[in-house]
């Protein structure tokens, strides 16, 4: 039985290999370039369904990909709460936050070079740290609500996004900056009209780099306390449970919703930086 | 002296901020505790008791630091008991190195399977296509949300310690070295491909001689990403599980019982492991970079 349930595995895999590097080697357009990751998920999955099948995985252990999906849909009401405690209030709040006074704190430390020389290697530094470790501190201090998951985002993209802007900031060319001199243009004006455009493709990353700390950060903090509501919070009691599959569509939750930011901020980052040569 | 100057300036600003803070959130306490005990304070005995609480809402620099020195200089890593050699719950070396341990294992097992993806994805165009947005989009998954769940799940199957841990540190490790790796590897330029072929080398020798030395470079701002997010993730996979031993451990049960200073110690405990290890990791890249002639 496992003998052949192994050949079957390995046929489906190699079948769908095979299928893809046709693909690819066939399709350059955009079909291929479409069809060929989908492809390579959907066997994922399908490997996935069949080793839960054959070998009679217990669902203790791994549930199915079906079993997780009849899960999702039952419980949907039960886990759109939990995306709304955790990601809309929790991390997108906080994300806001966090990257707007990032960004006004980096044009005060454009201006300054005593900040910038100082500020920078400290930011940098610190961006390194694990800060996910401040989240039982900022739930002590703003309670369990969403507020301190928000606070734990904040701290957590502050730095990444700082120290790209900055250096976005300086990514025009001096002879740029010289001609804006010649045309007597003031501060604000060569900011807005040459430095912040060059700084967009910088600033793009920092805001990308963000999208996944964000959610990282809010699913975490709730491990340190929270209303009985929220992503983590739920990984937490249904793992106490055994319950792998709610568990499974809590992540499916998450994962889905953080693809869907990062794919937004890219979406934003195409429309707005098409001139730069990595978008040509 | 140049560029020593202005970080010293900031780093005493934010200390100095800290003890305003402190004194700022501590005070409430104070007076309420010598309200309680009908007794007049002068505003400097108000300070110098929100400054040393027991268990303050944001413990001083100097109560972190005595913390951290009495945990660590002041407490053997290994004791005896039952005739056994065990590690000492409250040394903080000893739980740094129940952090460690994994993360450095975890880092390992990242940085072979990035190194390998990455090969692959060079070499292979259908693994170009399928592999990659995959290992994009396993990035926008938060960690965390697979952390119990491996851990639950290898723990049924009778692994426990120090594999779970490190499998949580190597999916975090993996990804910075995949995207640096792989750009690396494309680094080479059109003109040193050409070069390479019209002494007619061979594919191997290609990835031997160009490739992989052109990628040093990439391959080392990459493992410093890897190693802080391999850290992170060894921490935060302490987590779900309630650990007994490790920083994760320490920063529950810190959070648990309200013991602020020993939340504060175990976070820094925490950065000075990240700290040491970039830049161990730094330091190597120096003198590699030095002996291969890429010194910048």
């Amino acid at each position: 039985m496992t003998d052949q349930g192994l050949g079957l595995i390995l046929a489906v895999w190699l079948l769908a290999w095979g299928m893809n590097i046709w693909l690819s080697a066939d399709g350059r357009g955009a079909v291929g370039r479409f069809l060929v990751p989908v492809l390579f998920g959907v066997t994922l999955l399908v490997l996935w369904e069949m080793a839960v099948r054959l070998y009679e995985i217990s669902p203790v252990i791994l549930p199915a990909p079906s079993a997780i999906w009849v899960r999702l849909i039952s419980s949907t009401d039960v886990l759109w709460a939990d995306f709304i405690q955790t990601i809309v209030k929790g991390a997108m709040s906080g994300y806001m936050m966090g990257c707007a006074a990032a960004f006004a704190v980096a044009l005060a430390v454009d201006r300054s070079n005593f900040l910038q020389r100082g500020l920078l290697p400290v930011g940098n530094f610190i961006a390194a740290l694990p800060i996910v470790g401040t989240a039982p501190i900022l739930v002590m201090w703003y309670g369990f609500g969403w507020q301190s998951k928000a606070a734990v985002v904040v701290v957590m993209v502050f730095f990444p996004m700082l120290v790209n802007t900055v250096q976005g900031l300086k990514a025009s060319e001096v002879m740029q900056r010289d001609l804006m001199r010649t045309y007597a243009a003031s501060y604000w004006q060569t900011l807005f009209k040459l430095r912040l455009p060059a700084a967009m493709p910088f600033i793009f990353n920092g805001l990308k780099i963000c999208t996944t700390l964000a959610l990282i950060g809010a699913i975490v903090a709730e491990f340190f306390g929270s209303p009985t509501v929220g992503m983590g919070f739920r990984i937490k009691i249904e793992v106490g449970r055994l319950a792998m599959d709610m568990v499974w569509s809590s992540i499916t939750v998450a994962a889905l919703a953080g693809t869907g930011f990062y794919g937004l901020m890219a979406l934003a980052e195409k429309k707005l930086t098409f001139w730069h040569p990595s978008q040509r | 002296m140049h560029h020593v100057m202005p970080v010293l300036v900031v780093v005493a600003c934010i200390v100095a901020f800290w003890y305003a803070a402190s004194v700022g959130m501590n005070r409430a306490w104070t007076l309420d505790q010598a309200e309680r005990a009908g007794v007049e304070l002068s505003a400097g005995e108000v300070i110098a008791d929100a400054m040393n609480q027991e268990r303050p809402v944001l413990p001083t620099p100097h109560q972190v630091f005595a913390e951290l020195w009495n945990t660590t200089a002041g407490e053997a890593m290994f004791r005896e008991r039952r005739g056994e050699l065990r590690g000492n719950p409250r040394s903080l070396f000893f739980h740094a190195y129940q952090t460690l341990a994994p993360t450095l294992l975890g880092f390992l097992f990242g940085t072979g399977l990035g190194i390998l993806l990455a090969v692959g994805i060079v070499h292979n165009r259908a693994m170009d296509m399928s592999v990659m947005p995959w290992a994009i989009a396993s990035q926008t998954i938060p960690i965390l949300a697979i952390a119990p769940m491996v851990i639950v799940v290898l723990n049924s199957i009778g692994v426990e310690g120090l594999l779970p841990k490190s499998l949580i540190s190597a999916y975090l490790s993996f990804f910075p070295v995949v995207v640096g790796m792989v750009k690396g590897l494309r680094s080479p330029g059109p003109m040193d491909l050409d070069l390479l072929k019209t002494y007619s080398a061979s594919h191997a020798a290609t990835f031997w001689k160009l490739r992989l030395p052109a990628s040093v470079p990439f391959l080392f701002t990459s493992l410093k990403v890897a190693i802080a997010a391999a850290l992170v993730g060894a921490i935060v996979a302490e987590l779900p599980t309630g650990a007994r031993f490790g920083l994760g451990a320490r920063l529950l049960t810190g959070s648990y019982y309200g013991q602020t200073i020993q939340i504060w110690s175990a976070l820094f405990m925490a950065a000075i492991c990240a700290a040491v290890l970039v830049g161990g990791l730094g330091l190597i890249e120096r003198l590699t970079l030095k002996r291969m002639g890429m010194a910048r």
